[in-house]
């Protein structure tokens, strides 16, 4: 096996047991990723010589055996998250040239982890998409066919980890941010519950949704990230206080008995049926595994996407006001007033998609529209998540796919915005009710990735890792790689 | 829900953005489109329901002492400002 397929916990032993060093691994990751860039476009930025440095520290701590599990790991962070000292743009213009002055509590964590940043991962503009195609630089490419879209918003690490061109990414999750690009691209995504993880210097979209996770090649490896990333953060006001467990250790959960729940209305209309024949063989491995499958009904879930076109727009109009060319980011040049100085530096640092979903939102929290709109959403939103509670009443965890097809091609859901937004008709019932869920490889449609989604209850990462993990020592879709990146 | 031009101009407005003459119709399609789309939910039956703006109810907001935590860096964040003169932040004329 070459070095670039191994999976984290095995780069780890690979560490320990000096077959290669840190700053072996970091070059190696580093001439992937930059040799990708022409096909794949999945780095804003590479940060080669940060890498180098941090991983010839990672070699000395190895050396003096103070070194923890991921002490050395070659890791890459959406742009999303601020850097200290590196450029950080979220994938917009109007960010082109902001330098963050601190890190994000995600990116300080996984540095005292020991994990070597290697770059910057594309992404739609403020995480706005589900194609990757609204980013200020350009769409990533899926690397099983560049002519396809990687999913969106964390197309960028989505697709880095699919072509190990790095093992793991960071990525957040507002509407299915993680898990929808990392079932199109074939790896393992996980969103874990809101407050988790810490939020602090994620720059905000949509601040009762948004929730940083991982994207890695297995659920063992996005349980050793998320041990390190997750845990209360007293700058994150809607962090929760409440110890890490070992997710690690979780992961040999027995499956016989696990009470799945099948989601009754993400197998109707709608779904691919190859897809469909992709997820029912996955349930089958679960059922040969001993675990019980249930149907289970959430009546209000199909009301999730125009929930979410409420309350995302109405909070992303609201966090983005800070975008005012005064402080930070774009300037437009020659304003005569404060006024055209705020209209034009906005209207041209933000692209078409994130005006789109400002204005939506500014329209739905305007006076005479606000019950009618937003106050309705909220009530719906309640709805929503009470029919999760009922279900978690019954079941263990919940089972469905993550997406209604496969990848689809560049440029075939650009024009129509609605299209577009039921990309995430399977994965915003998890954001809505803040639920942890994970996105896992389980076959192919053609040469197609498809995701099956494990959702658990509040809390309930262990039980959803322990799934996946169950599965993917049963099967090996998770350990296949592009043709090109082998 | 049909939006005319002069809505989206309204709304572009309270939203400090500036559209281009191209620019209005495509977001008179599309946010009318939306705002159909989104008028679904009024089938919902949400009597009674309590609105749900957060998704851990009970969370309950934490109070720190009054007191300093952190330093002055003012330097360090300006570095990012377009233009700064004496610590200020510069912008056109507010007031003739």
């Amino acid at each position: 096996m070459s070095t670039h397929e191994k999976t984290v916990a095995e780069l780890a032993a690979g560490l320990r047991n000096k077959e290669f060093s840190s700053v072996e691994l970091a070059k190696l990751y580093l001439d992937r990723a930059e040799a990708s860039q022409p096909t794949l476009n999945a780095f804003v930025s590479v940060t080669r010589d940060v890498a180098l440095a941090a991983a010839a520290e990672a070699d000395r701590r190895i050396a003096e055996g103070k070194a923890g599990p991921l002490t050395g790991i070659p890791i890459a962070h959406k742009d999303i998250f601020c850097t200290e000292g590196i450029r950080t743009t979220c994938g917009s213009k109007m960010l082109d040239n902001f330098v963050a002055p601190y890190d994000a509590t995600v990116v300080t964590k996984l540095k005292e982890a020991g994990c070597v940043m290697i770059g910057k991962t594309n992404m739609d503009e403020f995480a706005m998409g589900s194609s990757n195609e609204t980013s200020y630089y350009g769409p990533v490419r899926n690397p099983w066919d560049t002519s396809m879209v990687p999913g969106g918003s964390s197309g960028g690490s989505a697709a880095a980890v699919a072509a190990r061109v790095v093992p793991a990414a960071t990525a957040t999750d507002t509407g299915g941010s993680i898990r929808q690009p990392a079932a199109l691209c074939g790896v393992t995504g996980l969103k874990p519950t809101y407050g988790r993880v810490s939020r602090y210097g994620m720059i905000a979209f949509a601040s009762s949704l948004d929730q940083g996770g991982v994207i890695a090649a297995s659920a063992e490896d996005a349980a050793l990230v998320l041990g390190a990333m997750a845990g209360f953060d007293p700058r994150d006001s809607t962090s929760v206080d409440r110890p890490v467990p070992d997710y690690v250790a979780a992961l040999n959960r027995p499956v016989k008995g696990l009470r799945i729940g099948l989601l009754k209305e993400f197998f109707e209309k709608g779904l691919d049926p190859e897809v469909e024949k992709r997820i029912r063989e996955a349930l089958d491995v679960y059922q040969k595994l001993g675990a019980e499958l249930h149907e289970v009904s959430l009546p209000s879930l199909p009301l999730s996407v125009p929930t979410y076109y409420v309350v995302a727009p109405a909070e992303c109009s609201s966090n983005l006001a800070r975008f005012d060319g005064v402080r930070f980011g774009h300037r437009a040049g020659n304003a005569k007033d404060l006024m055209e100085l705020y209209c034009r530096s906005r209207g041209e640092g933000f692209g078409a998609e994130v005006k789109r979903r400002i204005m939506t939102g500014t329209y739905v929290l305007s006076a005479g529209y606000y019950d009618a709109y937003y106050l309705q959403a909220q009530k719906v939103r309640q709805l929503i998540n009470k029919d999760f509670e009922r279900a978690f009443g019954e079941v263990d965890v919940l089972m469905g796919p993550t997406t209604p097809t496969p990848a689809f091609p560049l440029g075939a859901k650009t024009s129509d915005p609605i299209t577009m937004y039921l990309n995430d008709i399977y994965t915003i019932g998890a954001n809505l009710a803040g639920l942890p869920a994970m996105s896992v490889p389980c076959g192919f449609v053609g040469k197609l990735p498809v995701g099956l989604q494990i959702v658990g209850p509040h809390f309930g990462e262990e039980k959803i890792l322990g799934a996946a993990h169950a599965y993917q020592k049963e099967t090996d879709w998770h350990r296949r790689l592009p043709d090109g990146f082998k | 829900m049909a939006l005319t031009r002069e809505d989206i101009s309204k709304i572009a407005h309270l939203a400090r953005l500036e559209l281009n003459e191209s620019e209005i119709p495509v977001y008179q399609q599309s946010l009318s489109s939306i705002l159909d789309f989104v008028g679904e939910l009024n089938r919902a039956d949400t009597k009674g329901v309590e609105p749900m703006a957060h998704p851990l109810a009970g969370l309950a907001q934490r109070l720190r002492e009054d007191v300093v935590t952190e330093k002055d860096e003012h330097e360090r964040y300006q570095a990012n400002a377009p233009k700064v003169e004496a610590g200020l932040y510069l912008v056109p004329k507010v007031i003739e």
